[in-house]
């Protein structure tokens, strides 16, 4: 049942950085899964680990980043189960998965793309290291996908090189890189942060548009909860490389319980508010990545912090089916209002 | 309302071009005009917030101001104790003088502070030059202790330098600076944008907190419609180097008349559950300044084009009391 359920199934992840002498804990324990046909949105600040949760499934971090405990299950059409963590990152499993089944968006859409191949060729080169097509046939495929994509004139776009396109057409193309091959997962990195708002709402309208016509499950990372509220279907809210709550869409807007969650809703103006109405404010700023923590990340800034809470671990805790928490409030014994 | 109040800055017919770069031989090319004949009132004490897409002009319209550039054409007329004074046309001593009166926070903190100035250095030059304090540094240095209070840091932090401070503190320290030049206008060009969402809601908080206390006047310049709806009085929408509506902040967003306004309006996504609504979708993209489109600067993205649109440019003019748009639609109703 599960296996067609889920699509990934991410266990305990850690992964570490190794700066200088020290060891950086970038993701730190960090337990979800994706729904077969559903989109997951990570939402959190700079340097919460959201990236770096995203690159440890593809296998992409730095030579000074190692997964260092937890397993990434992903669960292939037909059932199988795979079990990305133990393969090599650089191994043919790896590298078959890579791009064909699971394939990423990144965040900058003008240094993602080669300046001296182009565009078609860049795209062609995905299509032919997965798949054994001729070159006709590949060229008919992709101009058939930027026009889905909503590039005008994809044949005479074909033949361009990047610098040609604008921003939004750019990002276009790294879909299409990402979508040739058809995968099961595609993991997009703050896809819409460099774009301009007209430009963002195309590229979020096209990302579900793909997804219905594909099937396609969909990894959202992001910092703007207005995206999340449009796109996805479960969220999590990350914090010092940890889950701070996960729940359905509906869940986390409607009843958020985490201090981080509430602040972090309060704390963006949004549009129509009432100016006289002061913005929430979390004191303090982010802790330092490589910070040694004896209890809870967020106490120091935590409008409900209470003295355990600065020398316990809070431990997930499910207040309803499918909504975790993780805070000393709701673990049980703790009272429900905070 | 607003035209009792005392005008601060009056922008009259501003044109910002751009002559790209010519190598040797090469064909004269073509000017970019960033903004073209933009005019528009500042009145003192309010928040006037710019929004608008990259490349619309808003930054440009912001460095002419400071004078960090110099307009093509147009005039700058700035309250100087009750009398306009074009700023583009000062003798060198008044020139000086009324810098101090605009000052400007930019969008990256950690490029606007250099790296081998502590952070009194970095304040007291300004200061000494325009003279305030008396000449006397203690009465400076008592300034800056001041200022930083103010944004909340401690008097000590003059000491450090900018790399031991985070985004949001630097930020807040490029306020302080802004500060104690007791300036009657601020620029502040997208000063949140480079920040994260905990850390833009301290700094916005801050900024509202600053204006109630000295009176001064925010020129604010975001692509964030939400920030810029939250923090300003009054909006202008820039596309393309025009204006394209002007209004009042809770009356642009509740009737936003201009198709474009409209358009950047729905684009927005807003964190509030059930608030899917229908989305207008703008097709293509911003055209490139280089070659502007005739007639009407958004007519190719337009969803209500006419033909006149396409060979006639649309004036700025007044709809409604304060509210003012330059769209053919609502040519015919006035």
């Amino acid at each position: 049942m599960q296996e067609n359920d889920h699509i990934l199934r991410v266990q305990d992840l850690k992964t570490d950085f190794k700066v200088g002498r020290r060891t950086v804990h970038a993701v730190n324990g960090v337990t979800f899964d994706v729904r077969r046909g559903k989109t997951l949105c990570i939402v959190g600040e700079s340097g919460c680990g959201k990236s770096v949760t995203a690159h440890s499934i593809m296998q992409l971090l730095p030579p000074n980043g190692t997964i260092a405990g937890g397993t990434i299950s992903y669960y292939t059409r037909d059932g199988a189960c795979e079990i990305l963590s133990n393969y090599k990152r650089s191994g043919p499993r790896m590298r078959a998965i890579r791009g064909k089944e699971i394939s990423m968006i990144f965040q900058d859409p003008m240094s993602t793309l080669n300046p001296v191949y182009t565009v078609g060729s860049q795209i062609m080169e995905m299509l032919k290291k997965h798949e054994k097509v001729s070159k006709a046939e590949g060229k008919a495929r992709i101009i058939r996908l930027l026009g889905e994509l909503g590039i005008p004139n994809p044949e005479i776009r074909y033949d361009q090189y990047p610098h040609e396109f604008s921003g939004g057409m750019k990002q276009r193309i790294m879909i299409a890189i990402a979508m040739i091959c058809n995968p099961t997962l595609l993991i997009a990195d703050e896809p819409t942060t460099a774009l301009d708002v007209t430009i963002q709402a195309q590229i979020l309208d096209l990302i579900r548009k793909m997804q219905e016509s594909y099937g396609t499950s969909v990894i959202l990372i992001t910092h703007n909860m207005g995206i999340v509220v449009e796109i996805a279907d479960d969220v999590a809210v990350m914090y010092m490389g940890r889950i701070v709550e996960f729940g359905s869409v509906q869940q986390i807007f409607s009843h958020p319980v985490h201090p981080y969650t509430r602040a972090l809703m309060r704390s963006v103006p949004v549009l129509g508010m009432n100016k006289d109405q002061e913005l929430a404010v979390i004191e303090g700023t982010t802790p330092d990545a490589s910070t040694v923590f004896t209890g809870c990340e967020f106490a120091e800034r935590c409008e409900c912090a209470r003295p355990e809470c600065f020398h316990r671990f809070p431990k997930d805790t499910e207040i309803e089916a499918g909504h975790r928490v993780r805070c000393l409030l709701y673990e049980e014994g703790g009272e429900e209002n905070g | 309302m607003a035209e009792q109040r005392e005008k601060l800055l009056s922008i009259r017919h501003l044109t910002m071009e751009y002559q790209p770069n010519r190598r040797l031989f090469e064909a004269k090319k073509p000017s970019v005009k960033a903004v073209s004949d933009v005019s528009l009132d500042i009145y003192a004490g309010e928040t006037f917030g710019v929004v608008g897409e990259s490349g619309c002009g808003k930054t440009t319209l912001g460095k002419c101001i400071v004078r960090l550039l110099k307009p093509t054409a147009g005039e700058l007329f700035f309250n100087d104790g009750g009398e306009m004074k074009d700023l583009l046309r000062l003798d060198k001593k008044t020139s000086f003088a009324l810098r101090q009166k605009i000052q400007i926070v930019f969008q990256d903190p950690y490029a606007s502070l250099n790296p081998v100035h502590t952070i009194q250095e970095a304040f007291d030059e300004p200061m000494r030059v325009h003279g305030i304090g008396g000449g006397s540094r203690e009465k400076r240095t008592e300034i800056i202790a001041n200022a930083l209070t103010r944004v909340n840091l401690q008097p000590d932090y003059m000491y450090r330098y900018p790399h031991e401070f985070s985004g949001g503190q630097r930020q807040r320290i490029c306020v302080a600076k802004a500060l104690v030049m007791e300036p009657r206008l601020i620029i502040c060009d997208e000063p949140v944008s480079a920040l994260d969402v905990s850390i833009q809601a301290q700094l916005l908080n801050l900024m509202r907190k600053l204006q109630r206390e000295t009176g001064v006047t925010f020129f604010f310049i975001a692509h964030d419609l939400s920030v810029v709806q939250y923090m300003s009085d009054r909006i202008a929408v820039m596309y393309l180097g025009h204006v394209v509506e002007l209004a009042d902040a809770g009356d642009l967003y509740a009737r936003p008349l201009h198709p474009y306004t409209q358009a950047l309006l729905s684009a927005v996504p807003v964190p509030v559950l059930q608030a899917k609504k229908e989305r207008i979708v703008l097709k293509g993209d911003v055209p490139s300044p280089m070659d502007p489109p005739t007639g009407c600067p958004f007519h190719p993205r337009c969803a209500n084009c006419m033909e006149k649109c396409k060979t006639e440019k649309p004036e700025l003019h007044e709809v409604e009391a304060g509210h003012f748009v330059a769209c053919h639609l609502y040519q015919q109703h006035t």
